[in-house]
């Protein structure tokens, strides 16, 4: 019953339902093609739109209305129209604009991956390595705050935030009298929780795995190890409160960490609970499945890509 | 004198009481529109007329309304954006404090037309002498049967709220105003879905200016053809414009779309030419957000027509050469302003402005902030300017909500057009500082007007 419509992005071409966004039909086709995203988050509702790493050019509207789209749109958050065709990484608008976004985000997000606990498993790292400059032309103090720790499992450093709004969700989305969300305006704005209130709910420690950067850290984990180091394997118990589908981080015979498990993207599949996260942390607490998939960008898949490019049509 | 319409009963003593308002022949147009026409008749009158929205864009108000979603059973909204807050735009402050049943008798046709039986006027928080003015009118009228239920013992019922705002320059635009309506922070929210499909309260919802609400009042009175034969083209009606800087008659006007902008600096019926004597140099014709033009340019187009006050001809040139019309917030500049200075000043405004949503204005605004300021204070250096141009290209376009292009084009316009005076403040930090340059390039064409000191 369902029609479908069709799109081409990067002049490779897919079948999608009514309703899907272009980043998701781009994800459809997987390989080089799908745009980045730094503040979608597919299980999280209402995200996407605020980051703008994910514009692309919409160079015919659809079947029906042709006309190119005037500007850059998000793609996490514009659905596809019948016969619409997008540029993403074959305009040289997009990766000029994506550059400038990046270099926007690097402002008041310092490159000291060497020190930063999110290192290997970063957004904004692979996406510097991919359309940053060099050199920055920012020359002006940045900001700096003292670490926080909301809660006692969870460490807040502002300096790393990039105000990607994902962990206010699942605050708003996944915790009950939300005591954590945004304050001040513009480049004033900080994560923040209510004055004094740590973050105390059962499946808080998920803002740690929505971060995209290394923001939020695990403070049971914090530079435990550096992540490429360690061996992820997943790992499931039976558990009332979550799927308790996890992965497991290990080095050695040790489970140095819990997370959800991830997609290729980077996203979570499922929600997990803190007793999950934090308080399972023997292997005889789980059932092993296997070795974990690993991220399609994270530095611990290389020399493992699975080889999922797809060629670029050249159009000239 | 033109048509006066918005300011029809200005000078008239009491005219902010019920009283005098219906005296003077008010609440006439909810009479006629609620006894003897529909609400499709009365929106079929605003489309003729051509009127235009007047809180920035321009967008055609009979069109508006009409792209209202109207599913069964769901209420629908209008709501009036009373937020003013563009540097340089005062005029809807004025009109709702002088003449606030004008307002309200526009609420009232308006929704009706829409089919809202319920409305906000969305105010500014620190224009708290507005909301009680407001409220006070609003109790007028509530005791006079046309607010309430069953209005005119027509049927209509109608409830009318006022709601101030904190006082953030961005809960103007309208989908962040929807947000704080709402209760909540005033951020902007992702389009679509359109207000006009999910607005207030997730319903249907009109969001409009105060001047755009006011003047339908006299469009169902006169009829959509009366009001569309003034004005020039698609531009129709009548405008206020609040116009100040080195003038010598900074206030508010009402003047018929159309007239020249040379008329309006140097006639003594509106602006009566550049203050002390002196020549003016730019202009920012629309408010603040508006590409700044210098002044050869705003008085006529790159053709050489006489520039004319309507949405067309201000924006003609595109931006290369041309403005726009925008909230009608007109900001002359003489001899001795300093552009280097008036664009930091400008980018202070929206980098403190900027929700911080979305990353190119959360970062870029405040660095294009650093950056000018440093050029105004004798520190710039000469790829400074440069800078400057990407980065404002940078942020246009690509945010959520157009305080991104209203932070870059004020900064691309004033490169682009004064880039020699930039130039000059990396070059002569100091003497920058004492003496206005550049005037023989931009000044206007006309002989220095004689005042009564020369
Ligand atoms: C940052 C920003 C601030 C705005 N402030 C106002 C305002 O104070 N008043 C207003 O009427 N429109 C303002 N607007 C425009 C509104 O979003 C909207 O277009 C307007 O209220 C529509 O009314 P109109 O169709 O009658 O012009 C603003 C827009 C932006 C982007
Ligand atoms: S703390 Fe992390 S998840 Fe939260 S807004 Fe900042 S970058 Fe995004
Ligand atoms: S453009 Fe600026 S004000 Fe508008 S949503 Fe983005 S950050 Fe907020
Ligand atoms: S991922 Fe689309 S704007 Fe952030």
């Amino acid at each position: 019953m369902s029609e479908k419509f069709k799109i081409t992005i990067d002049g490779v071409s897919a079948e999608v339902e009514p309703g899907t966004t272009i980043l998701n039909a781009a994800r459809q086709i997987g390989g080089d093609l799908v745009p980045p995203a730094m503040c979608y988050y597919s299980k999280l509702e209402g995200s996407g739109g605020k980051c703008r790493t994910c514009l692309v050019k919409v160079s015919k509207g659809s079947e029906k209305d042709p006309r190119p789209m005037p500007k850059l749109v998000a793609s996490c958050r514009t659905t596809v129209m019948d016969g619409m065709e997008v540029q993403n990484i074959t305009s040289p608008e997009v990766l000029e604009a994506r550059k400038g976004v990046v270099e926007f985000l690097l402002i008041n997000h310092p490159l000291d991956c060497p020190v930063c606990d999110q290192a290997g498993e970063c957004k904004l790292q692979d996406l510097s390595y991919e359309h940053g400059a060099e050199a920055t032309r920012y020359e002006f103090n940045r900001r700096t705050f003292e670490r926080i720790d909301i809660g006692d499992k969870i460490q807040l450093h502002m300096n790393r935030c990039i105000l990607c709004y994902r962990c206010v969700y699942v605050a708003n989305q996944l915790t009950d009298n939300r005591v954590h969300g945004i304050v001040g305006r513009g480049d004033m704005s900080e994560i923040s929780t209510y004055v004094e209130k740590a973050i105390d709910n059962d499946f808080s420690g998920n803002v740690i795995d929505v971060c995209p950067v290394g923001a939020l850290t695990d403070k049971t984990f914090r530079f435990k190890n550096r992540v490429w180091f360690t061996r992820p394997v997943s790992a499931h118990r039976d558990c009332d409160k979550c799927c308790g589908k996890v992965t497991l981080w290990y080095k050695g015979e040790d489970v140095l960490r819990v997370t959800a498990r991830k997609d290729e993207y980077g996203e979570v599949e499922e929600f997990i609970c803190n007793t999950c996260r934090y308080d399972k942390k023997k292997t005889s607490d789980w059932v092993i499945d296997g070795p974990a998939q690993i991220q399609r960008q994270s530095v611990i898949s290389a020399n493992h890509y699975d080889g999922k490019v797809v060629p670029v049509i050249d159009k000239r | 004198m033109g048509v006066k319409i918005l300011t029809q009963h200005s000078g008239v003593p009491g005219i902010d009481t019920f009283e005098v308002y219906r005296k003077q022949g008010g609440y006439a147009a909810v009479e006629k529109a609620l006894k003897s026409m529909s609400p499709e008749e009365v929106l079929e009158e605003v489309k003729k007329s051509g009127l235009r929205g007047r809180g920035g864009a321009g967008f055609p108000t009979g069109l508006k309304w009409s792209f209202l979603a109207k599913p069964e059973g769901v209420p629908r909204y209008l709501v009036c954006n009373a937020d003013e807050s563009e540097p340089g735009t005062f005029k809807d402050r004025e009109l709702m404090s002088r003449n606030p049943h004008s307002l309200i008798e526009g609420m009232i046709v308006s929704s009706y037309a829409l089919g809202a039986n319920t409305s906000y006027i969305y105010v500014r928080g620190e224009l708290f002498y507005v909301i009680r003015i407001l409220e006070k009118a609003i109790a007028e009228a509530y005791e006079k049967g046309l607010l309430g239920k069953n209005i005119l013992g027509t049927g209509y019922d109608l409830d009318l709220y006022v709601q101030p705002g904190g006082g953030a320059y961005i809960c103007g635009e309208e989908t962040a105003l929807i947000e704080s309506l709402e209760g909540k922070r005033g951020n902007p929210r992702i389009k679509p879905p359109f207000p006009a499909v999910s607005g207030v309260w997730g319903c249907p919802t009109v969001v409009n200016n105060v001047e755009t609400i006011a003047a339908t009042s006299w469009i169902i009175l006169n009829g959509g053809d009366e009001y569309a034969k003034i004005g020039i083209g698609r531009s129709t009606g009548t405008k206020l414009i609040s116009a100040c800087g080195n003038i010598n008659q900074p206030g508010i006007y009402e003047i018929e779309l159309g007239l020249p902008v040379e008329e309006f600096i140097y006639s003594d019926e509106y602006c009566g030419g550049i203050a002390g004597g002196k020549r003016l140099k730019a202009v920012v014709a629309g408010g603040s957000s508006v590409p700044v033009l210098p002044a050869n340019l705003i008085l006529k187009t790159i053709a050489g027509e006489p520039r004319l006050m309507t949405y067309e001809s201000l924006a003609d040139g595109g931006f290369a050469t041309g403005t726009m019309m925008g909230s009608g917030g007109f900001i002359a500049m003489d001899e001795d302003a300093c552009i280097v200075r008036n664009t930091w000043n400008f980018t202070r405004f929206y980098h403190h402005e900027s929700c911080g949503q979305c990353s190119p204005c959360r970062e870029g605004t405040g660095w294009m902030e650093k950056v000018l300021h440093r050029i105004e204070y004798g520190h710039g250096k000469m790829s400074d300017i440069d800078l400057l141009v990407d980065v404002a290209a940078k942020i246009e376009g690509n945010t959520i909500c157009p305080l991104g292009d209203a932070a870059a084009w004020p900064v691309g316009s004033a490169i682009r057009h004064f880039r020699e005076e930039f130039e000059w403040h990396v070059k002569e930090p100091r003497l920058s500082q004492q003496q206005n340059y550049g005037l023989a390039a931009y000044a206007d064409p006309l002989p220095v007007p004689v005042t009564e000191e020369s």
